[in-house]
C-alpha cells in the first residue's frame, strides 16, 4: 500500500525550466500512465521519482516520508533498453537482487544459499514465462523476452513502486499486447503503484487507472525557456476489462 | 546510359580457398624475395653477412637453441626467452592490475574522475623512453627498472582506455543496480568489473606491441640476458644469421600471445561476442 504525494515540484536546469508547479496525489495501487509530447518533461518527472535527479523545488513524499536521495529497492524500474545486465544469464539477472541483499560485501551467494536464491528467481521467471530461457544470456533473447526479464528482475525486490520508462516502445505489436496483459496481472497481484511513461495513447488508456498528460502552457519560441511543462490533463480511467473481472471475483470471495 | 554488367571492386569477394591463398601470398612472396636476394649477394661474396642463407640460419638456430653455450654452458635462446618473458609478464601484469583498478575508479566515481583524469592524461604524454635514465638511476640496472619501464609505457594508456569503457556503460545499468540494492562497491564488483574483463583483454592485446618495444629498448641499453639484449649484442658482429631467427621468434611469441588472448576472451566471456562493435 503505497501513496505518492507530489507537492509543488519544479525542475530547472540552469535557466531552463522543465517542469513547473507539479502537484498531484496518487492513492495506493494506482497505475499511472504519463503521456505528453516529446520534451514535455515526463521522463524527467520519472527520474525525479527514481531519485536519479533531485527536484529544484518542492517535495515528493512516499507514504508520507520524503523521497530517499538515491535510487533504492523500494522503487523498481524498467527502462526501454539496457535494463538487464548482458554479462549475466536470465536467472542470474533475476538472482542479482537477492545476491546483493544476502551476499555480504561481495554480493555473491554460494552453496545452499545460492540454490535457494536460484529457486526463488526461477519462480519469478516462471511467472513471466521465461523459465525455459533461464540459462540464456540477454543477447540471445528477443526484445519482448528482454523486457519481461527486466520486469522479473525488478519484481524480485518486491518494490512498492514500479517505474516504467517507455518499456514496451520497442516491441512488435503482437508481443506488446502479450506483455501488456502480463504487466497488468503482475500489477494486480503485487498491489504495486506503477508509473509508466509512454508515447502510445491506447497503451496509456489500456493499462492505466489514471492518465496524466504533461504539456507546456506557453509554447512561443521566446517563452520555451522560462516556462516549463505542467499537468495539462488528468483523468481516471478503467484498465483492461479482465482487471474488472478480477476485481469482481475478489469482491465476491472477500 | 546502361549500367555496367560487372560487379564493382568493392562488391567482389574471394571464395574461402582463394581467400586463404591470398592471405598466404605475401608471406610466400617475402620468402622468395629473401632467398633470391640472399643467393645473389652470396654469389658475389660468399662471406656476405647481410642476407645469410637458410642453411646458415638453421645452423645458428641449432647453435643458439639446442647446444649449450661454450662459455656459460646454458642454452642461450631459452635463457634469453625466459628472462625476457618474465620481465614482460611482470610489467604487463602490474600495468593491467593498475589500469583496471584506477580505470574503474575513474570511470565510475565522479570524485575519482575529477581528481585523477587530468593528471593521468598529462602523465600519459610523458615519453617513457625519455624517463628511462631516471628509472636506471632510481631503480638501478637490474630487473626492476625494466619492469617499471613497461608499466610506465602501457599503464597510462590502459587506464584511460578502461576508464572510457566504464563511462560507456549505459547509465540505465547503474541506476537499475541501485534499485536492486547495490552499493557503489557492489556495482564495481558485480556490474562493472565483470563487464570490463573482456574489454581489458582487448586493451591488453593492443598494448602488447608497445610492451615488447619498451622491453627490448630496456634490454638493449642495460641487461645481461634477454632477447633484446642478444640482438643488440650480436649487432656488433653483424650476426644476421642469429638476429633474424631471434626477430622471427619474438614475432612468433607476440602473435601467439595475441591469438591466445583472443581465444581466451571468447571462451571465458561468451556473452561478449554479441556485445562488441566489430574490430
Amino acid at each position: 500500500m503505497t501513496e505518492v504525494s507530489v507537492q509543488d515540484v519544479w525542475m530547472e536546469y540552469g535557466d531552463q525550466i522543465v517542469l513547473e508547479r507539479i502537484n498531484f496525489e496518487v492513492p495506493s495501487h494506482s497505475f499511472i500512465s504519463l503521456v505528453g509530447p516529446s520534451g514535455c518533461g515526463k521522463s524527467t518527472f520519472l527520474r525525479l521519482l527514481l531519485s536519479q535527479e533531485r527536484a529544484t523545488r518542492g517535495t515528493i513524499l512516499i507514504d508520507g516520508k520524503a523521497i530517499a536521495p538515491n535510487p533504492e529497492p523500494d522503487r523498481g524500474v524498467v527502462f526501454q533498453k539496457y535494463s538487464v545486465f548482458p554479462h549475466l544469464t536470465a536467472v542470474e539477472n533475476v538472482m542479482l537482487g537477492l545476491e546483493i541483499e544476502r551476499g555480504g560485501v561481495f554480493g555473491r551467494l554460494h552453496g545452499r544459499a545460492r540454490r535457494i536464491a536460484r529457486s526463488e528467481a526461477m519462480e519469478i521467471l516462471e511467472g513471466v514465462g521465461l523459465a525455459e530461457s533461464a540459462t540464456k544470456y540477454p543477447s540471445a533473447l528477443s526484445g519482448g523476452m528482454q523486457q519481461r526479464l527486466a520486469i522479473a528482475q525488478a519484481l524480485i525486490k518486491k518494490p512498492r513502486i514500479l517505474l516504467l520508462d517507455e518499456p514496451f516502445g520497442a516491441l512488435d505489436p503482437g508481443i506488446r499486447s502479450e506483455v501488456h496483459d502480463l504487466m497488468l496481472r503482475l500489477w494486480w497481484d503485487t498491489k504495486m503503484t506503477v508509473f509508466m511513461v509512454t508515447h502510445d495513447l491506447s497503451e496509456a488508456f489500456y493499462l492505466g487507472t489514471r492518465v496524466v498528460a504533461f504539456d507546456r502552457k506557453r509554447k512561443r519560441e521566446e517563452e520555451l525557456k522560462r516556462y516549463g511543462a505542467s499537468i495539462a490533463f488528468d483523468t481516471l480511467t478503467e484498465p483492461a476489462p479482465f482487471i474488472a473481472d478480477l476485481k469482481a471475483k475478489e469482491a465476491a470471495a472477500g | 546510359m546502361p549500367s555496367s554488367r560487372r560487379e564493382r571492386l568493392i562488391n567482389r569477394h574471394p571464395g574461402p580457398a582463394a581467400g586463404r591463398l591470398l592471405a598466404l601470398a605475401p608471406f610466400a612472396l617475402f620468402l622468395v624475395a629473401y632467398s633470391v636476394g640472399s643467393e645473389i649477394r652470396l654469389a658475389e661474396n660468399p662471406n656476405d653477412k647481410l642476407l645469410p642463407s637458410f642453411n646458415a640460419i638453421a645452423d645458428a638456430i641449432q647453435r643458439m637453441a639446442f647446444e649449450p653455450d661454450r662459455r656459460t654452458g646454458s642454452y642461450l635462446l631459452w635463457e634469453d626467452t625466459v628472462a625476457s618473458l618474465s620481465r614482460l609478464g611482470a610489467g604487463v601484469l602490474l600495468a593491467t592490475v593498475m589500469g583496471a583498478i584506477i580505470g574503474i575508479a575513474v570511470g565510475l566515481i565522479p570524485y575519482a574522475r575529477h581528481t585523477m583524469s587530468a593528471f593521468i592524461a598529462v602523465f600519459a604524454m610523458i615519453p617513457p623512453l625519455a624517463v628511462l635514465p631516471i628509472l636506471f638511476i632510481t631503480f638501478g640496472l637490474g630487473e626492476v627498472s625494466k619492469v617499471v619501464l613497461i608499466v610506465f609505457g602501457i599503464a597510462p594508456y590502459m587506464t584511460r582506455d578502461i576508464a572510457l569503457r566504464v563511462s560507456e556503460l549505459p547509465s540505465e545499468q547503474i541506476v537499475k543496480a541501485q534499485t536492486l540494492g547495490a552499493s557503489t562497491w557492489h556495482i564495481a564488483w558485480r556490474i562493472v568489473l565483470p563487464q570490463m574483463l573482456p574489454r581489458i583483454i582487448d586493451t591488453l592485446r593492443l598494448s602488447l606491441g608497445a610492451a615488447w618495444l619498451f622491453l627490448i629498448a630496456a634490454e638493449a641499453i642495460a641487461a645481461q640476458s634477454g632477447l633484446g639484449y642478444r640482438i643488440f649484442l650480436l649487432r656488433r658482429y653483424l650476426a644476421m644469421d642469429v638476429i633474424l631467427p631471434y626477430v622471427f621468434w619474438i614475432t612468433f611469441l607476440a602473435v601467439s600471445f595475441d591469438y591466445a588472448l583472443r581465444k581466451y576472451q571468447g571462451w571465458a566471456h561468451p556473452w561478449f561476442a554479441s556485445q562488441r562493435t566489430p574490430a
